[in-house]
């Protein structure tokens, strides 16, 4: 199911959350809402489920077409999974998933055979079956995130929310629970809209990626699209490592090109200040001799620097890609 | 190597330490503990029941149960009621409602039961009114309950605040995403999370309501086999030295409040609560 947002506003006290908010998310895609902490992600994220409400009268969020802007939480058919799992820790996990059908009125709620199958089915979804009759103090945080999931699927969403969803997790089961969130988006096809401040899990996860930054979408578009054409340097300098030329452009460190510093066409010489090898890339910071003060960050492969035989200490020479048609303003991601 | 002692004093120190320790927890607790008990017996087992049993003191036993089986349900509705408006919710006044709930424990008792001559009391505000009505509060079983209701009013909200200002909303929020009601989010997420806390500060909240003395004092009137609450019978038999008497009521609130203590050391046995109460 597509969402329309439509330029919502949304204030606490005299803290602006969101400042005219529009976003359009298309049916089946898995889009990701990016920027720092405070840049408003959240908070859209809250107001898409329910659980906040977009000032009076200052925009409206559609599901499908249809108005759901005064809709609460409970009758939106969202699944929502929180950054701290938010299990009911008295309950067992069969009873944490099954909970959205057990709460249904009685006319709609299914029998309890019907609700034990689903919660198998959903278990057998997320690869945790045999753990039914835990509780979440006895799983590992993936577990937990997963079980979260599931129970947040139990109600057959038509649109799915997550908020910092590895953000509690170490980095091993983060990579591993990211790519397996990934196929099993591709699986069920299910709207999914989720928060992070980590640009390359937005970059690997998201079909679409949301750049935000203080209460304002700074860009939208393919993760691809946005990596190669920042529109703002906000954007250029928050998605990967990024130099910012004395002339006031931006180079990422791998467009540079390395050079001897006699050879055509060099544009900058200066002084290898740091060289650093691992595997099979090398990571090299120059100051150039101009006098600039901004020291620049070159990555090559490490061929490239053993033939041309380079130490710390080494002048060469930088030059840097054409200017892209993105820099310029009509050249807009969207 | 055996490990190092945490303490670095010398051994004369810390037996010192120890030994003030209990020195001063004898002196002010078991010793006045156990002469309540001894002075209760001193006079045989005959004189203790027929203490128990002398209709005063029956009917003292009888007003404390019934005040504290009042007031401890009305403010365990209370407390839970304020905990869960103070710590699931933002409104204007959340502050000054949060300073309200600890008034009793911050004034004096006995200025709580003036308060209540004042307004109920023949020549309170509404004494008229009440005379005129032919309705009793004060000197009378309501005003007994209004004074216990107040002086104990803070116990399970004080206990509930922390424990669920720790625990946050997010749980209530996953319920509200997946479709509870309100009342399903406040039964099957809410008081599951509490139980042990709440039970913990309806322990306290019984203790202080049989025990309380102050502001009972004062409404009650001490009308002898009417008003006279067990703390209160306590005072007057020993006011007209009847020692024994008196010490055999006192040993009934003792071993009250020992049994309530009781209770709450094996609720915080059952739930490792001890390290996060406030009492």
């Amino acid at each position: 199911m597509s969402v329309s947002i439509q330029s919502i506003h949304k204030t606490f006290g005299s803290y602006t959350a969101l400042d005219d908010v529009s976003l359009e998310i298309p049916d089946g895609s898995l889009t990701a809402l990016l920027g720092p902490s405070g840049s408003g992600k959240t908070t859209l994220l809250r107001i898409v489920a329910g659980l906040e409400f977009a000032d009076p009268g200052s925009g409206r969020v559609l599901f499908h077409g249809e108005d759901v802007t005064e809709v609460p939480a409970g009758s939106r058919g969202v699944g929502f999974v929180f950054q701290h799992y938010a299990l009911f820790k008295h309950m067992s996990v069969a009873d944490n998933i099954a909970f959205g059908l057990s709460v249904l009125p009685g006319s709609r709620r299914p029998a309890k055979g019907d609700i034990e199958a689903r919660v198998h089915e959903l278990l057998q979804l997320v690869k945790l079956e045999g753990l039914e009759k835990r509780r979440p103090h006895e799983l590992s945080g993936g577990q937990r995130q997963r079980v979260a999931l599931a129970r947040a699927l139990a109600i057959r969403p038509k649109i799915l929310l997550l908020d910092e969803p590895f953000g509690a997790l170490d980095a091993q089961v983060r990579k591993d629970l990211r790519r397996w969130l990934r196929q099993f988006h591709d699986e069920i096809g299910l709207t999914t809209l989720f928060v992070t401040h980590d640009q390359e899990e937005a970059l690997e996860l998201a079909d679409q990626v949301v750049v935000m930054r203080n209460a304002r979408i700074e860009q939208t578009g393919k993760p691809q699209d946005i990596y190669d054409e920042p529109r703002t340097s906000f954007v250029y300098e928050f998605l990967g490592e990024v130099n910012k030329l004395d002339d006031g452009r931006y180079v990422r460190p791998h467009e540079i090109e390395l050079k001897f510093a006699a050879e055509e066409g060099v544009q900058v010489a200066g002084r290898v200040s740091h060289l650093f090898v691992a595997g099979p890339f090398a990571r090299l910071s120059v100051v150039p001799e101009s006098g600039s003060r901004r020291e620049i960050e070159v990555w090559a492969t490490r061929e490239q620097v053993e033939e041309m035989a380079l130490c710390d200490g080494d002048i060469i020479g930088l030059r840097f890609p054409e200017p892209k048609p993105a820099a310029r303003p009509q050249g807009k991601a969207k | 190597m055996a490990l190092r002692p945490v303490t670095t004093e010398s051994a004369p120190v810390r037996w010192l330490l120890i030994g003030l320790a209990v020195a001063i927890l004898t002196l002010f607790l078991l010793l006045p503990l156990a002469a309540v008990f001894i002075e209760a017996f001193r006079r045989g087992w005959e004189v203790f029941t027929a203490a128990l049993t002398e209709d005063a003191a029956f009917s003292a036993i009888k007003l404390t149960l019934i005040a504290a089986a009042i007031s401890v349900p009305l403010n365990t509705i209370f407390g839970v009621a304020a905990a869960w408006l103070i710590t699931k919710f933002r409104f204007k006044g959340r502050a000054l409602l949060l300073s309200l709930i600890d008034l009793p424990f911050a004034v004096s008792p006995v200025i709580a039961g003036l308060v209540f001559v004042l307004m109920f009391g023949a020549k309170g505000w509404f004494g008229p009114w009440l005379m005129e009505h032919d309705i009793r509060i004060i000197f009378a079983l309501p005003g007994i309950i209004l004074a216990t209701v107040f002086v104990t009013s803070p116990f399970v909200a004080r206990e509930l605040i922390p424990l669920m200002e720790s625990q946050g909303i997010d749980q209530e929020e996953a319920a509200v995403t997946l479709g509870a009601s309100g009342l399903q989010i406040f039964r099957r997420v809410t008081i599951p999370n509490i139980k042990w806390g709440l039970l913990y500060g309806v322990l306290l909240c019984n203790a202080r309501a049989m025990g309380e003395f102050g502001a009972v004092s004062v409404v009650s009137g001490h009308i002898r086999g009417k008003t006279n609450t067990l703390p209160l019978h306590v005072e007057v038999l020993y006011n007209e030295y009847q020692f024994s008497a008196a010490f055999a009521c006192a040993a009934l609130l003792a071993l009250l409040a020992l049994v309530t203590l009781g209770l709450k050391t094996a609720v915080e046995h059952f739930t490792g609560h001890g390290s996060k109460g406030r009492h």
